[in-house]
């Protein structure tokens, strides 16, 4: 089945089983391999990618459900919230093995996109989705309040 | 080749704000290559460091990256020594040599035990003096100066009005003889060594460009899962494939040693085709028992009154049954679960198999046992193993037996010429063993009214992680240490002390998981004690201070930092810890509220004294990532097996992780200090149990002695 849809603002087109999750089609398909994967069953996020601007566990939405969507991933993600963010997360460091990372990243710009001064409860709810097994939450926390205020101005 | 160049958290509860100290970033960002570039051009003074005619120092790290910041440390120590610029510097990972890149405290290549660090201080030291000195000769001649003329600083060589970069004198320096022991800096003399330095992975993390073993692919590649017994020591009876073979993608089913595996042209058509496969398990030579029933029989072990299969005396001293039969005794059991590692990226990696030679890439920890195991298996001698950065790994990619890299050669064997991928699901990573040995401490001690010891009897029973295994020679006959690390060399003064080990066995496989024995001995030891100094009236710091005497200044400056730190209120629970681990000594306040009955971990002050500090954001960051996966462990997991052997938990749903409302706020102190560098990367871990659960104890009254505190309540 033919599936067509945009990557980072590309379109794209494969031809695979339509059960196949878009994160495995990002992957094997396109070689873009920044989307990771960590569970299979939307309980990690590190396969988050966002479609049509929301964030979505690409791990359990089959491309099917992709067709005539706009998909965003780490390798494109971008605008002024996407900067801080990343700005933020190399400021202090954020990162230790880092596999996490990428879902994390999509997952705060989602929330930054939507919330622009972000409280504590705020992060808990955005964030909750994303496990990080090296425990960076710490530093996540402070890295959003940190685009946040760069995000202010 | 992809280059990757340019160069206070909040409690949930939304109360309490810690600050993270800002980092002092006057210097550029340095970078890492996903791949070491194969220039010919580069000037190699050694075989830790490349100059290339750009300028870029790329230092080769024998040790893998997941996290624990060995690619920003060991290339820190090259800078430091060469008075290089941090922008202009580069990690990349060696190649597996065990000749050159050898672990000095394991004499093979891999990494382990929180050894990269100190290990590497010296040699990695002594290899960029080497490099500096031959620059020093180069410029010396280019200047027509003497070397004692010549100064450096942020990688410029310099006498009077000249100058010159590496890059510039590295076809120079080529031809000059490396000294064979080159002087180091007085520590007064650092520059970077002691500072935050960014680390150098930081910014591929955070834009998708770091490569990780998944990430390769191979032109042709195929993509295998391997459908593995359901219970230990399982075996195959028979399978079929008919069903697997019809789904679209799958190019082969074979059974090999490990199970059977299926591949596929793309990861989803393997996971598909595995699904469809039927598989008949000889189940003869199975772990059948429950953890349940192996609790029980653990327990009356430990208590020694139960069968083992050997019980080892590991350390005695004055009459314990005289001094417990005289005391006012207190026991206490405590039972720790098996423990899967879980690191966010499952165990995976590609094979390549070409006329004569393999090509792997994998997250290898032990790359001299990793690469003979795939030289056994394909029958090759030539195989080039490329270390790749690893998801995490918290031990599990250190495998005694190697069994990941022989089930990738498996299939590729299977496979024939060509590249492989296998990956392992979640389910596979949770499922498939390799854990934290179950183990039951069975602890009997007195203490008098004056606070001091009158006896200590420490019963342990768990399997062994060394026995059994390649790795057993390295006991030389003796006990398993990873049993009772911690447990020995009480560090708490008593004349009377007892310490057994019963060895249990079980088909059931074992792995070293983050600070290996120290996860449960450091719980054990911490809340009995400070269980007896509470029943003597003691208070936990004084009590612990007076008990460690003279002998153990370093526990006891750790214990006295974190006092200091610690904010203490009457609304919460208050617990505190000291663990000494892998040389490094770490103590922890943990600032607990009971909310609705279970434990909430508000604050936790840490304490740490890992000799001299060579990247304080780093070692901050472990105790933070030690504290979370310590806490995470003792709050949540458990591997259960099922009467009959089936393991309970299969993804993260069944073996919950700590997740960010749960996180403490954490705040670090790390003692100045002049001795050598210990590790960070395990140390963080062991305390954190053991002071939440003396705050819950002192707060509700109850004492936690089965973890995990807050289990999966069974459907």
């Amino acid at each position: 089945m033919t599936i067509n849809f945009t990557v980072n603002g590309e379109d794209r087109s494969v031809d695979v089983d339509p059960d196949t999750p878009l994160l495995w089609v990002l992957r094997d398909e396109l070689k873009m391999t920044g989307t990771k994967f960590g569970c299979g069953i939307a309980q990690c996020g590190a396969c988050t990618v966002h479609l049509d601007g929301m964030p979505r566990r690409s791990c359990v939405t089959p491309i099917s459900m992709v067709d005539g969507s706009d998909v965003t991933t780490i390798e494109g993600v971008s605008g002024p919230e996407a900067e801080a963010v990343q700005a933020a997360w190399t400021a202090i460091d954020v990162p230790q093995c880092g596999y996490c990372q990428s879902g994390q990243i999509m997952s705060a710009t989602a929330l930054l996109q939507m919330v622009t001064n972000p409280t504590d409860e705020d992060i808990d709810n955005a964030m909750a989705g994303n496990i990080c097994r090296c425990a960076t939450y710490v530093r996540i926390r402070q890295a959003i309040h940190d685009a946040a205020k760069t995000l202010e101005g | 080749m992809n280059i990757q160049t340019s160069r206070r958290g909040f409690l949930t509860g939304l109360i309490v704000a810690v600050a993270l100290p800002r980092l002092a970033r006057a210097e550029g960002r340095a970078g890492y290559f996903n791949e070491l570039p194969a220039g010919d051009s580069e000037w190699a003074p050694n075989a830790f460091i490349r100059v290339a005619p750009d300028n870029t120092v790329t230092v080769l790290i024998k040790h893998i990256e997941f996290g624990q910041g060995p690619y920003t440390g060991l290339t820190t120590l090259v800078a430091e020594e060469m008075d290089a610029d941090w922008g202009q510097m580069r990690a990349a990972a060696a190649p597996a040599d065990a000749e050159k890149y050898a672990n000095l405290a394991f004499g093979m290549q891999g990494t382990g035990g929180s050894t990269a660090m100190a290990n590497s201080f010296m040699q990695m030291r002594k290899a960029g003096a080497a490099a500096r000195a031959m620059l020093v000769a180069a410029a010396a001649q280019k200047f027509g100066v003497s070397p004692d003329q010549i100064t450096i600083e942020k990688g410029v060589l310099r006498a009077g009005d000249q100058s010159a970069s590496f890059g510039e004198l590295a076809e120079a320096a080529a031809s000059q003889t490396a000294p064979e022991d080159p002087p180091v800096k007085d520590p007064a003399d650092f520059r970077l060594i002691g500072t935050d330095l960014p680390k150098v992975d930081t910014k591929a993390k955070t834009d998708g460009q770091a490569q990780f073993s998944l990430d390769v692919y191979r032109d042709g590649m195929l993509t295998a899962v391997v459908a593995h017994p359901p219970k230990f020591g399982a075996t195959v009876a028979g399978f079929d494939d008919s069903a697997a073979t019809q789904v679209a993608g799958v190019r082969k089913v074979v059974q090999i040693p490990q199970g059977v595996a299926v591949l596929a042209d793309n990861t989803f058509a393997a996971l598909k085709g595995r699904a469809a496969l039927k598989v008949d398990w000889d189940d003869s030579a199975a772990e059948t028992r429950s953890s349940e029933q192996m609790v029980q029989e653990w327990t009356a072990a430990a208590q020694a009154t139960g069968n083992s299969t050997k019980d080892w005396e590991i350390e005695a001293s004055g009459d314990v049954d005289q001094a417990l039969a005289d005391g006012d005794v207190l026991e206490a059991t405590y039972v720790f679960p098996y423990l899967a590692h879980t690191p966010m990226e499952p165990l995976d990696g590609v094979l390549e198999l070409r006329e004569g030679e393999a090509e792997v890439w994998m997250g290898s920890q032990m790359q001299t046992g990793d690469a003979a195991a795939v030289s056994q298996v394909l029958g090759i001698d030539n195989v080039r193993l490329h270390t790749m950065l690893a998801g995490g790994s918290f031990g599990r990619r250190a495998q005694q037996d190697s069994h990941f890299a022989a089930e990738l050669a498996a299939v590729a064997k299977a496979n024939g010429p060509g590249a492989v991928k296998l990956m392992w699901t979640r389910e596979d990573d949770i499922k498939g063993g390799y854990y934290r040995p179950l183990t039951v401490h069975n602890m009997k001690g007195a203490i008098g009214a004056d606070g001091k010891l009158t006896a200590w009897d420490h019963g342990i029973a768990s399997q062994p992680i060394f026995i059994g295994t390649p790795f057993e020679p390295m006991l030389q006959g003796g006990p398993d240490f990873s049993a009772f690390e911690g447990a020995s060399e009480l560090r708490y003064a008593t004349p009377n002390h007892r310490l057994r080990w019963s060895q249990m066995d079980s088909p059931v496989s074992t792995l070293w998981w983050r600070s290996v024995g120290h996860s449960h001995t450091g719980f054990a030891v911490e809340c009995f004690i400070d269980e007896l100094l509470e029943k003597a009236g003691q208070d936990p710091i004084e009590g612990r201070l007076a008990l460690l005497g003279d002998d153990h200044p370093r526990e006891k400056a750790v214990l006295q930092r974190a006092a200091e730190m610690a904010q203490m209120s009457g609304d919460y629970g208050y617990g505190v810890a000291v663990v000494k681990s892998f040389d490094t000594y770490v103590a922890q306040i943990a600032e607990v509220e009971d909310r609705g009955g279970v434990p909430h971990v508000r604050r936790v002050w840490c304490a740490v004294d890992c000799g001299i500090a060579v990247n304080p954001n780093v070692i901050r960051a472990q105790m933070e990532g030690g504290i979370g996966y310590g806490l995470s462990a003792v709050l949540y997991s458990e591997i259960t097996l099922e009467e009959g052997g089936l393991i309970r938990q299969a993804n993260w749903d069944g073996y919950p992780i700590m997740r960010i409302p749960q996180m403490p706020a954490v705040e670090v102190a790390i003692i100045p200090s002049a001795e050598p560098p210990t590790g960070v990367g395990e140390p963080g871990t062991p305390p954190i149990g053991p002071a939440v659960a003396n705050a819950w104890r002192r707060m509700t009254g109850t004492a936690l002695r089965r973890l995990p505190i807050i289990p999966v309540p069974v459907a």
